[in-house]
């Protein structure tokens, strides 16, 4: 094993290793995002250091055919990425406007409730001084 | 000889691809709002997938390995920035709004047109 051997292949382990810290930073964007458009784009991202490690990968054991893997990645990772926009678009709310949507309707409901009660609790009382 | 120089510039062309990856990858962990993340997912993330493709057929020395792997960096150059467009279209259009540091809104008196 000469010089350029050891070197490529010193090289294509730590790329690797960077490429896991890189997927495992992604990753926690993905799990943190606070919206749904972060982890959209973060799922675009893990999909670009996948094609990134299977590139490193084909390199590493000598598989030329990982090529077209990557390129059939690259394709569906698009596509995902294009229907999800859609799919926010045709959401049209935000996770605040969600949020504030089922605080009102929260509210709401408390109020219908207490009415109730305060109604029920009047007809009670009014039935208990007819009975007496 | 040329095989050791083919290998050393693979191992460059994968050691950058990857840092490019990870600095993506941080970029978008630190930074503030979705809109500046779009800048470290949608540039640096294709320039590191791109060169290690560029790495994969330079280490096959091969011209129809060369020629997909050219095709790939270039459908992957012509696709992000349309999807990243498209996501950030999307996402300001039904009210994402910039992070609270950010200086100025372009966009602010284009009012969402097409919001249903």
């Amino acid at each position: 094993m000469n010089f350029a051997e050891t070197v490529l292949d010193y090289s294509v382990n730590i790329a690797l290793v960077i490429l896991s810290i890189s997927f495992l930073l992604t990753i926690i964007r993905i799990v943190r995002g606070p919206t749904l458009p972060d982890r959209i784009l973060g799922l675009d991202m893990l999909v670009a250091a996948a094609i990134g490690f299977i590139a490193a990968i084909g390199i590493k054991t000598g598989f030329i055919l990982y090529i077209d893997i990557a390129i059939a990645l690259g394709l569906v990772g698009f596509l995902a990425t294009v229907a999800f926009a859609r799919f926010v678009l045709s959401r049209g709310k935000t996770e605040d406007d969600i949020l504030r949507e089922v605080r009102t309707a929260a509210e709401d409901a408390r109020k219908k409730a207490n009415e109730e009660r305060k109604r029920i609790e009047k007809a009670r009382r009014q039935e208990e001084r007819l009975n007496r | 000889m040329i095989s050791d120089v083919i290998m050393l510039l693979t191992a460059a062309f994968v050691l950058i691809g990857s840092f490019f990856a990870l600095v993506a990858s941080i970029g978008l962990l630190r930074l503030p709002d979705l809109y500046s993340r779009m800048h470290a997912a949608s540039k640096a993330g294709t320039m590191g997938s791109g060169l290690l493709l560029i790495a994969l057929a330079v280490h096959a020395a091969d011209a129809g390995v060369f020629a997909r792997a050219l095709a790939g960096v270039v459908f992957f150059l012509l696709t992000a920035p349309i999807s990243a467009h498209l996501l950030a279209k999307a996402a300001y259009s039904v009210g994402y709004r910039l992070g609270p540091n950010a200086v100025r809104d372009e966009m602010a008196d284009h009012t969402p047109a097409e919001r249903d």
